[in-house]
């Protein structure tokens, strides 16, 4: 059982990451990068971390989707004055 | 076309290292050496049932000192290239509502990283997810209350006081204990209850604060502020 | 087994990310394939210190104080991998920063625009 919830977790982090490269908007690929995360914490969690599982549920796809969103604001913000 | 091959030729270079390590590889059925001491260290002699809390504080507690030099030196960072750009601030307007509710969640996102980061040596957590959780209480009440102003000089002096007296604890364990962030400076307690292991829920207490103030200026910064 | 699975997933998002860095032209995308390399690199460390059968290094009822070591997977790999991440945030704060600094310079977030150091 173990075994396929992690083949089945690694087929949608790895579509995910070549979602993340290939999306034609920024947005969308921050949100992909997020979820890549996001899984990651499970597989922490099975490998026995949970440690580990707690900081990347927090900082990997929380703290570090919101400074993307907020870099993403600033940029787009002085893109629409000019 | 020169590019896409100097690309692809990187990216095989990448997979033939790689490759060995996965043919290679086994798994793993005993703890080494190191890491069977580290394991009974923390049992016996701190007092500390999560392993991995006694590893950050104690075992690589230099590394974990460190490692919040270098946190700090990204938050200075950080605050030299975009601080003083006032026309960047983010503008939402909020309902009555959504403050209302937003104050008393923060006050329970607050109690939540506290208590994160006070129990991080019984059970999984500590200072870096504690000090998380509490930034994120911040951006909370950054987002939702447009008339909410951070106090800077508490802030800052959260994070000097913690570091200082993260380091200070350090130096007493040279003078009082056996050696530089030694926890034998305070009594280590029956195993398991919340006042033991020494300094160490002292020390992951301070590491919280650090963090959390360290990493709310770093979102305060990047979020634009009133 | 399980860590085998693992070890190769994490290789294959550290190649991705490595991938993205090199072929995207834009700043941001960079900085995003720099975060997906990041997490494949602490997917190894992690699958690296991972025991057969064995579980989390805390001590309750599930794993008893007198047989710890025989029960438990390598607590030093998770310690180093928790304190990688923290540092990996600080560093995409820090780069996205300079990309924002230097979009406001230059108006413009692709590579192509900034040849300053070409040769």
């Amino acid at each position: 059982m173990i075994p396929v919830i992690i083949i089945g977790l690694g087929v949608i982090m790895l579509a995910a990451a070549i979602a993340a490269v290939y999306f034609k908007s920024l947005l969308a690929s921050i949100i992909s990068a997020g979820v890549i995360s996001l899984l990651a914490s499970v597989i922490y969690l099975i490998l026995g971390s949970p440690d580990v599982a707690m900081t990347e549920a927090s900082i990997g796809s929380g703290l570090t989707t919101v400074i993307f969103l907020f870099a993403l604001h600033r940029v787009r913000k002085g893109k629409s004055d000019d | 076309m020169i590019r896409n091959m100097a690309v692809l030729l990187a990216v095989i270079g990448l997979v033939a290292m790689f490759l060995p390590m996965v043919t290679d590889f086994q798994e793993r059925e005993n703890l080494n050496e190191l890491a069977a001491d580290y394991v009974e260290g923390s049992i016996n002699d701190l007092n500390t049932p999560n392993v991995v809390t006694s590893v950050i504080v104690t075992y690589r507690g230099l590394d974990t000192l460190g490692e919040v030099t270098v946190l700090f030196l990204a938050t200075v960072g950080v605050g030299l290239l975009l601080k003083g750009r006032k026309e960047d601030m983010i503008r939402i307007s909020s309902s009555e509502l959504l403050g209302t509710t937003s104050s008393v969640l923060v006050a329970m996102i607050m109690i939540l990283g506290i208590y994160i980061f006070t129990h991080g040596h019984l059970t999984p957590g500590g200072g870096f997810q504690g000090g998380v959780v509490i930034a994120s209480g911040f951006l909370l009440m950054l987002l939702s209350n447009v008339n909410v102003k951070m106090n800077h000089s508490i802030m800052h002096f959260v994070e000097s006081f913690s570091g200082v007296a993260y380091v200070g604890i350090g130096v007493a364990g040279l003078v009082l204990a056996i050696g530089f962030l030694n926890p034998g400076i305070l009594p280590l307690g029956r195993f398991g209850e919340l006042f033991s292991a020494g300094a160490i829920p002292v020390i992951y207490s301070l590491i919280g604060l650090k963090v959390g103030s360290e990493l709310t200026s770093i979102l305060v910064t990047m979020g634009g502020e009133k | 087994m399980i860590s085998s699975y693992t070890l190769i997933l994490g290789i294959a998002l550290l190649i991705i990310g490595f991938y993205a860095m090199l072929t995207r032209k834009n700043l941001i995308k960079m900085v995003i394939g720099f975060s997906i390399a990041d997490t494949g690199t602490h997917i190894i460390i992690v699958s690296l210190g991972y025991l057969r059968g064995k579980t989390a290094p805390i001590i309750d009822q599930a794993v008893s104080a007198v047989n710890a070591v025989q029960k438990v997977v390598d607590p030093i790999p998770s310690a180093l991998v928790l304190t990688a991440i923290v540092i990996g945030l600080a560093v995409t704060a820090v780069m996205l920063s300079f990309i924002v600094e230097m979009y406001r310079k230059n108006k413009s977030l692709s590579i192509d625009d900034y040849q300053e150091l070409k040769w």
